[in-house]
């Protein structure tokens, strides 16, 4: 895909490079790890101005966070039920958390963590010890009971439970491997058409006029992007709320 | 802060009474349209053979049986990747759920 020296190269924007000089170069501070902490600060930030006021007619802020905050409540009282209530602030902050690393990722020389799968995959074995651990803490050894449902002919045992088992194992993969495409595939399409944008506008009189189409799909790029990004994050909480009820009440 | 008259509550039954607010569509419903559903179907198969594929080799070269557990997982892999999809669209909700 080279075109005279000039290639499309979509993939470096992945690539890790320390920040902070020398100090960060001998840690291995990244500029990931910054834009996470950057997604907490910001996160914090919000949470803290946008309440600090505690209107009965919420301003700008305020509604932000306030509609955060309730979203996420009923999501969480809907999907896992009352007793879903103590599970709140984790998936809060997991949410959030996507969100922010998915829209400051759209940002431009931004760094988008969620699309390195060790990032996605951290946090959906965070919530697999999760969901893994209230359902031993809650049903004790009845948990084991999950892999074989009641009712199958005994002899089917060893088929179902194998398949139960890797079944149950492939939830915080397909969690990772989910948002960690959609954010990759994102991005990747993104740069190669600002890429189709220069490499046209370069050719000659007609350039810039063929260059206006590649430019026309970008503008309607980052809004859908803006929506995958929303909606990844939500796909995140919701799914893992449906694990946390398979947890609480177990089948 | 008090529920200031139950105004919520007299407001969501008046809109309940005309109708305004649709049936929320119930637990386990994803968004997306045709495309959402199909790459996450896509997903869940992925994932499940990729954790076949992995207990398997893992099991064989802990037990020293290459390649026979490889083959047995990589096809469980398979059947759990679509008992997945078939969850995907038939979440098993029984007691207590």
């Amino acid at each position: 895909m080279a075109a005279e020296g000039k290639t499309i190269d979509a993939l470096s924007q992945f690539e890790l490079t320390p920040v902070l000089g020398i100090v960060g170069n001998s840690v291995g501070f990244s500029q990931s790890t910054a834009h996470m902490l950057l997604a907490v600060g910001l996160i914090t930030a919000l949470m803290m101005y946008g309440m600090a006021h505690r209107a009965v007619v919420p301003g700008r802020l305020q509604a932000l966070a306030e509609s955060a905050y309730e979203f996420v409540h009923n999501l969480v009282t809907e999907q896992v039920g009352d007793e879903g209530r103590r599970f709140f602030p984790f998936v809060f902050s997991l949410f959030m958390f996507i969100l922010f690393g998915n829209l400051l990722g759209l940002f431009p020389y931004a760094f988008t963590f969620t699309s390195h799968i060790a990032v996605t995959f951290g946090l959906a074995a965070i919530v697999f010890v999760l969901i893994t651990v209230v359902a031993l803490a809650i049903h004790g050894r009845k948990f084991f009971g999950y892999f074989f449902p009641e009712g199958a002919p005994v002899w089917l045992a060893p088929i179902i439970v194998p398949v139960e088992i890797v079944s149950y194992l492939s939830r915080p993969v397909s969690l990772s491997i989910r948002l960690f495409a959609n954010m990759v595939a994102g991005h990747v399409m993104l740069k190669v058409f600002a890429t189709f944008v220069i490499l046209l506008g370069g050719l000659g009189v007609v350039g810039p006029f063929v260059a206006v189409l590649p430019l026309a799909l970008n503008i309607a790029l980052v809004g859908f992007e803006l929506l995958v990004a929303f909606l990844q994050a939500y796909v995140f909480a919701i799914l893992t709320c449906i694990y946390l009820h398979d947890a609480v009440h177990l089948h | 802060m008090d529920k200031r008259d139950g105004f919520e509550d007299r407001l969501r039954e008046a809109r309940a009474r005309r109708g305004l607010d649709k049936a929320q569509p119930n637990r386990g419903s994803l968004p997306g349209g045709s495309w959402g559903i199909g790459f996450r179907a896509g997903v869940e198969v992925v994932s499940a053979l990729v954790v076949g594929i992995f207990l398997g080799w893992l099991l064989d070269r802990w037990l020293g049986t290459w390649p026979w557990l490889f083959l047995v997982f990589f096809v469980v892999g398979g059947v759990a990747g679509v008992m997945n999809v078939y969850r995907l669209f038939n979440p098993r909700r029984g007691a207590g759920g």
